[in-house]
């Protein structure tokens, strides 16, 4: 071969590589070959390929895919996984899905699964409001103290976790709607004055200087007595909190009972049987009870 | 350049030197890279808009409503997509803590879809329902107040911003252009709808229902008096997830 071509290109003296044999404007390009080793895979990724064809979905057809020959499909491998953790934990929680909630309580291996399920489950779902240690927030009740507003046994809180606190799309929800003294016109701006000072009467708080406490008393058994008793000790049936204790989900303060009396209050918990079977709701139950206040 | 021999004869072409064409004409060279990459498309895009299985038979799925939509509009201006995803892929663990995976059925009117491709926050395609309205508000004005462990941003204005929603009919209607079934009767009435269904005891609310079943209508932002963005964005979060009945989807049906 000669010097000054390779192949049908002639080649660069200074570099001794052959050219494109394109020229602009006297500029002509080397022809730099791709090293072997990067072309051979190159080339094998292609044979590859059409074994993955073969052997995995992949080719559109007119009204479905090609489905590969050992039929991989990402949903089938799921259900595989589910299935598979299905039967790893019916035999860990067998045991709670047939034995009733004081069982459950009373047998120390059974306890120990649905403490441990019901905490794994408490984080994802209950501790957004509740807290992490289930000591809750405004609004949001703690479930470490033995104060509750719709019963502490194990029976009222499989109800509330399964059916939820005020949920309108489920119909055995617990519901008890406060009226909205202020907002609706039932008591005018002073005798709300009047009844918030009885409250913390009733609560064994200091009152306000000037209140009609005689008044309040009054307006107290008209309007409030009915849920919340003559002695505002409260009525777990309709959710209507004990007002005699130190313990309050949305504050005690002459601001925050006026807010409360004046506009209602009225907080929702959704309804867990609808997303979370029956056996996590067992465990459930077990944890929040075994938390402090259980009855 | 001088190191090439001037006066050797050019080299005779072969096929595979046809490429010169491509190289000294720009239009040419556009051409030929619209079309190779246009087979990409057509081999791994077209497919999925005539095959029967792309999206999933479903009972349930309907348009957002009016509010939903507003809602979506503030999700998407505040860039919530940014730190969360709206897709349970199909993964145990996911699937553990969020629910079932998502089907395509279920972003079929979302225009454009909130997949996402970062969860700094978690997964919010199926956070309808999992917390109350009155949590959405305080947490949207402030996370730490209820997650103390929570990066989020704050997004107190939500509450104090009045929604406007005098264009919300035409915003129906762009929809529509995009594929979504709204009728002449939702995009005449979405003024009213939305009203209805951010308004207690709006009298508007059952025609509401009927347009677009299980529809929550409520006040959602704990401020019964007025619309604001936040009644928006938590009547649309507490939509997210909810509208397929799983209890008549038939897994096994759609396995792919």
């Amino acid at each position: 071969m000669d010097q000054t071509h390779k192949g049908d290109h002639e080649v660069d003296h200074v570099t001794g590589t052959a050219t494109t044999g394109h020229e602009w404007d006297g500029i002509r390009e080397l022809n730099t070959p791709l090293p072997r080793w990067w072309l051979n895979i190159f080339y094998a990724t292609i044979i590859w390929s059409f074994g993955y064809w073969i052997v995995y979905p992949a080719w559109p057809l007119i009204s479905t895919t090609t489905k590969g020959v050992i039929g991989y499909a990402t949903r089938l491998d799921v259900e595989t996984d589910l299935s598979a953790l299905r039967a790893f934990r019916a035999t860990q929680t067998q045991g709670l899905a047939e034995a009733s909630l004081e069982q459950i309580k009373a047998d120390p291996s059974l306890f120990r699964i649905a403490m441990a399920q019901g905490k794994a489950a408490f984080g994802d779902n209950c501790a957004a409001c509740h807290g992490v240690g289930g000591a809750g927030s405004k609004g949001y009740p703690n479930l470490n103290d033995d104060d509750w507003l719709w019963g502490g046994s194990l029976a009222a809180i499989q109800t509330t976790l399964q059916h939820g606190i005020r949920v309108a799309t489920d119909s055995e929800t617990r519901v008890s709607p406060m009226p909205a003294f202020g907002r609706d016109g039932i008591l005018k701006r002073d005798e709300i004055n009047a009844v918030a000072n009885h409250v913390r009467v009733l609560a064994g708080l200091p009152t306000e200087p000037k209140a009609d406490l005689a008044k309040g008393r009054a307006l107290f058994e008209q309007n409030c007595a009915a849920c919340h008793g003559p002695a505002g000790k409260g009525n777990q049936e309709v959710g209507a909190p004990n007002l005699t204790d130190a313990i309050t989900l949305y504050g005690m303060d002459m601001a925050s009972l006026t807010e409360t009396i004046t506009n209602s209050r009225g907080g929702v918990m959704p309804a867990w049987g609808a997303r979370l079977d029956a056996t996590t709701i067992k465990a459930l139950t077990v944890y929040v009870h075994s938390l402090g206040g259980g009855q | 350049m001088s190191s090439i021999d001037a006066r050797a004869p050019l080299p005779r072409q072969s096929r595979w030197s046809k490429h010169k064409i491509f190289e000294t004409n720009s239009i040419i060279l556009i051409i030929g890279v619209l079309l190779v990459i246009s087979i990409g498309g057509l081999v791994e895009i077209a497919p999925l808009f005539y095959l029967k299985n792309t999206i999933e038979k479903v009972e349930g799925m309907r348009p957002y409503t009016p509010l939903e939509l507003a809602g979506r509009g503030i999700y998407v201006r505040e860039g919530c997509y940014l730190c969360h995803s709206q897709m349970i892929r199909p993964l145990r663990d996911e699937i553990e803590r969020y629910g079932h995976y998502s089907l395509a059925a279920e972003s079929m009117y979302d225009k454009p879809f909130q997949w996402g491709s970062k969860r700094t926050g978690p997964d919010l395609a199926r956070v309808g329902g999992k917390y109350s309205d009155e949590w959405h508000s305080g947490h949207l004005a402030d996370p730490r107040s209820l997650v103390p462990q929570s990066i989020m941003p704050g997004y107190p204005f939500l509450a104090r911003t009045e929604l406007a929603y005098d264009d919300i009919a035409a915003e129906l209607r762009a929809n529509r252009v995009g594929g979504v079934p709204y009728t002449d009767e939702m995009i005449a009435q979405a003024m009213t709808d939305l009203k209805a269904q951010a308004t207690p005891d709006h009298p508007g609310q059952s025609a509401l229902e009927a347009r677009y079943p299980k529809v929550q209508a409520r006040d959602f932002d704990g401020n019964p008096g007025r619309i604001s963005e936040a009644d928006a964005l938590i009547a649309y979060l507490q939509v997210l997830g909810t509208l397929v009945d799983f209890k008549l989807y038939n897994d096994k049906a759609n396995i792919r």
